[in-house]
């Protein structure tokens, strides 16, 4: 392997040492105090102190998402509405590199992923749904689709701005205004963001931004919202779905998966392998579409393996602000004795557990990326998220077989396939129980493409004319 | 020789399960009387064991039927119209029977069940092109999103319309490959359990649509809580409290749910019983695969 010298990013974000609630387009202290720190997963330093929103909070929230729905949003047209999120997506573009360092240091993913996907297609998906607002009409959903009011929105910390602008964007688009809670380790670029709402002069209640944790999102899933949006567990997602039975609120859940990436004898082998080591080591693994079971033919599973390994090696674990870096911190103390945990459970039950040779930092949260051979579909490392860079791999004979054990999962979140073969491809994407299929690719993501699960993965798409059903009253 | 009217054969009103007309496991059956008080048949009590049964019977049936062609799904619903054509009259009397309606009113309401059939007939070879479609994303890749069937639906019939109203909540789920089990209306069973007749005789591979009859509130949590249904239609149920209490159950395994009281068109319908599947493919030689790495 190359010894590569440091290239670290040199542009430095303006983070604040203190943040407070964006409500009503102010930012303001939370009613009864509360604060809590951010802390650099690379680094295990505090980065800055935000507030922290309680009931009484989430309240004033509303209503002041509600007062704007009803005042400015709700009777302005659609293609006023459009000219602000074209704005927001041109101001996201500006400072592409400030959000890039600042998620890098607040989440721990590596620069080349903040700088090369997250941020763009962030700026991808306000330039697209901005589009769509003031032609909702020709949407598919009827002639003149009505918005639902007030989105409670929560997301997860994998993506924090991305996932901000899966929610945001086309909630404003069909003419909701929000109030969004950021994951409580990653709130820095949604504060950003509140802050770029400022400065397109985006009325104020449109967009109210509420850091916090697990209980802040379940005071807002309570609150007077219309339709609650969630990306994250399946765990809080079942008591989300549970929370609003009964009531008229609308919800839309993006939940977890474990994904299968098939490999057929008949597969590209060298793309093939770049595509599980993206399936499964893109941010760590911390994505709940991960391709984290690898489904290997078994004429073709040493060779696979062989290189894969060999592949894996040379991947580059350390300094998220490094461009060179390609794994980085794993996001939290927590998720890091999550990952441990399950980890031992696979050795436990007898996987075989392999990891390169890679050197780790000393300070901030790390894991070597690990490859189980020999996993039997009843391990929990077969049938669990581990949202950690932890890859198991299983073999199959038969095409049959290997659409079997892809479904054999209470998820149906994507699946990939890999084969030169185009009828097998039809053939497999047919059958797989998934919302998104890779064939000869993985992990691709576009805000004109819908995303979302079936089964224990959740329900309702984001992105494309499919995810405008789910901020509309139809 | 005596003279004395003839005996008229009655029909033993019985539930309809993976194409046959079991009577329910538990033995039990109900009287089932006009609004008027008339008795006019006892129906078929089903249990636990039947809705467990009949979810059975539409997971064994739903791959084969999502995987026959759309033109032949078609063919088949239409199929069933011309079924229900040709015994409107019956129908009509069963219909009128159970509600209380004006016969003439009821063979009405029939004939708009039976072109409500005719409508989802012609469905079935278009929601996808509708629904779906090709996306343009930025980069060199092929990229198409179709609706698919989301598995076994369960619906919970109206109370108050038991021929066509049953016929519009299951007709959209069945038209997209989805098969169905359907609880009839608890004391207006019998022409929904009559429907299963015309169903049988119509091409409808058995299992794609189960019927049964019973009470609300004790077959229909066993279908909430069923792990291997996968959408449920609120629909006939009144009490909004056990309402409530089937759309929790339901988020167990996080099914999708209709509520009840929500109005909408067959694309609504045929929406709500479908998730989307989107494929990706590289286009062109120099996209090849990988992706960041």
């Amino acid at each position: 392997m190359f010894e590569y010298a440091p290239a670290p990013e040199s542009v430095r974000p303006d983070i604040k040492e203190h943040y407070g609630l964006f409500i009503g387009g102010e930012f303001v202290d939370a009613e009864d105090g509360a604060v809590f720190k951010s802390v650099n997963p690379s680094t295990e330093e505090a980065l800055f102190t935000v507030a922290e929103a309680g009931e009484a909070d989430v309240a004033k929230a509303v209503a002041a998402a509600r007062r704007a729905h009803e005042t400015v949003w709700g009777p302005m047209s659609g293609a006023e509405r459009g000219k602000y999120l074209f704005r927001i997506a041109r101001l996201l573009q500006e400072k592409a590199r400030e959000f890039a360092v600042a998620e890098s240091m607040d989440n721990g993913k590596p620069i080349k992923e903040t700088r090369d996907f997250d941020v763009p297609t962030a700026a991808q998906h306000f330039f697209y749904h901005a589009g769509w607002a003031d032609k909702l009409s020709y949407a598919g959903l009827g002639a003149d689709p009505k918005p639902l009011g007030v989105v409670g929105q929560v997301i997860p910390w994998n993506f924090p701005l991305l996932m901000l602008a899966w929610k945001i964007a086309p909630a404003l688009a069909c003419g909701n205004t929000v109030v969004l809670k950021p994951a409580e380790t990653t709130p820095l670029t949604a504060l950003m963001f509140a802050e770029l709402c400022q400065e397109a002069g985006l009325p104020a209640g449109v967009v109210n931004i509420l850091p916090g944790a697990g209980a802040t999102g379940s005071a807002l899933v309570d609150s007077a919202v219309d339709k609650v949006a969630f990306t994250g567990s399946t765990a809080v997602g079942r008591a989300i779905a549970k929370a609003v039975a009964g009531s008229k609120k609308k919800v839309t859940l993006e939940l977890g998966g474990k994904a299968a990436n098939i490999v057929f004898d008949d597969a590209p082998i060298d793309q093939a392998v770049e595509g599980v080591v993206n399936g499964i080591f893109f941010n760590q693994g911390h994505v709940c579409c991960a391709g984290s079971r690898l489904l290997v033919q078994e004429s073709v599973a040493d060779e696979v393996l062989e290189r894969l390994k060999a592949r894996v090696e040379t991947l580059r674990v350390g300094d998220p602000l490094d461009k060179n870096t390609d794994i980085g911190a794993i996001n939290s103390a927590e998720q890091l004795s999550r990952i441990r945990a399950l980890t031992e459970t696979g050795e436990g039950e007898g996987a075989d557990v392999w990891q390169p040779a890679c050197d780790l930092p000393e300070r901030g949260f790390w894991f070597r990326p690990t490859v189980f051979t020999g996993v039997q579909q009843s391990m929990r490392i077969a049938q669990e998220e581990i949202f950690g860079p932890v890859l198991s791999v299983l073999t199959f004979r038969t095409p049959d077989e290997a659409i079997a054990k892809a479904n054999n999962t209470p998820y149906g979140l994507s699946a990939g396939v890999w084969t030169e073969k185009g009828s097998k491809i039809l053939w497999a994407a047919e059958r797989l129980r998934a919302g998104v299929v890779w064939a000869n690719t993985f992990n691709q993501f576009d805000a004109a493409s819908p995303f979302g699960g079936l089964k224990e993965s959740g329900y309702g798409r984001e992105g494309g004319r499919q995810g405008l059903e789910a901020y509309l009253d139809v | 020789m005596s003279e004395h009217e003839r005996l008229r054969v009655k029909k033993t009103y019985k539930l309809y399960v993976g194409g046959k007309f079991p009577r329910s496991e538990s033995g039990r059956s109900y009287p089932v009387s006009s609004p008027d008080g008339t008795e006019l048949a006892n129906a078929a009590l089903a249990s636990r064991k039947d809705a467990r049964d009949a979810v059975a019977a539409a997971r064994k049936a739903q791959r084969p039927w999502a995987g026959q062609t759309a033109y032949l799904r078609g063919q088949i619903l239409y199929r069933a119209a011309e079924m229900l054509e040709g015994r409107a009259g019956q129908f009509a009397e069963e219909l009128a029977d159970a509600t209380g309606a004006d016969p003439r009113e009821a063979l009405g309401t029939v004939e708009q069940a039976i072109d409500r059939l005719v409508h989802y007939a012609g469905w079935t070879d278009k929601y996808t092109s509708v629904l779906g479609g090709a996306n343009p994303v930025g980069g060199p890749y092929f990229n198409h999103t179709t609706p698919e069937p989301l598995g076994v639906v369960a619906v919970v019939a109206p109370q108050d319309d038991p021929l066509l109203g049953l016929i519009e909540a299951f007709a959209p789920a069945i038209a997209t490959g989805n098969t169905a089990v359907v609880l009839a209306s608890e004391a207006k069973p019998l022409p929904a359990l009559s429907l299963g007749e015309v169903l049988a005789t119509s091409d409808l591979p058995g299992g794609v649509v189960n019927l049964l009859s019973g009470k609300v509130s004790e077959v229909a949590p066993h279908l909430a809580s069923h792990a291997d249904v996968n959408g449920l239609d609120l629909g006939g149920v009144a009490d909004a409290g056990l309402a409530a209490e089937l759309e929790a159950a339901a988020a167990e395994t996080l099914k999708v749910v209709r509520r009840p009281g929500r109005d909408g068109g067959a694309l609504d319908l045929l929406r709500q019983w479908t998730e989307y599947k989107t494929v990706w493919h590289p286009a062109g030689m120099a996209a090849g695969a990988g992706g960041a790495y």
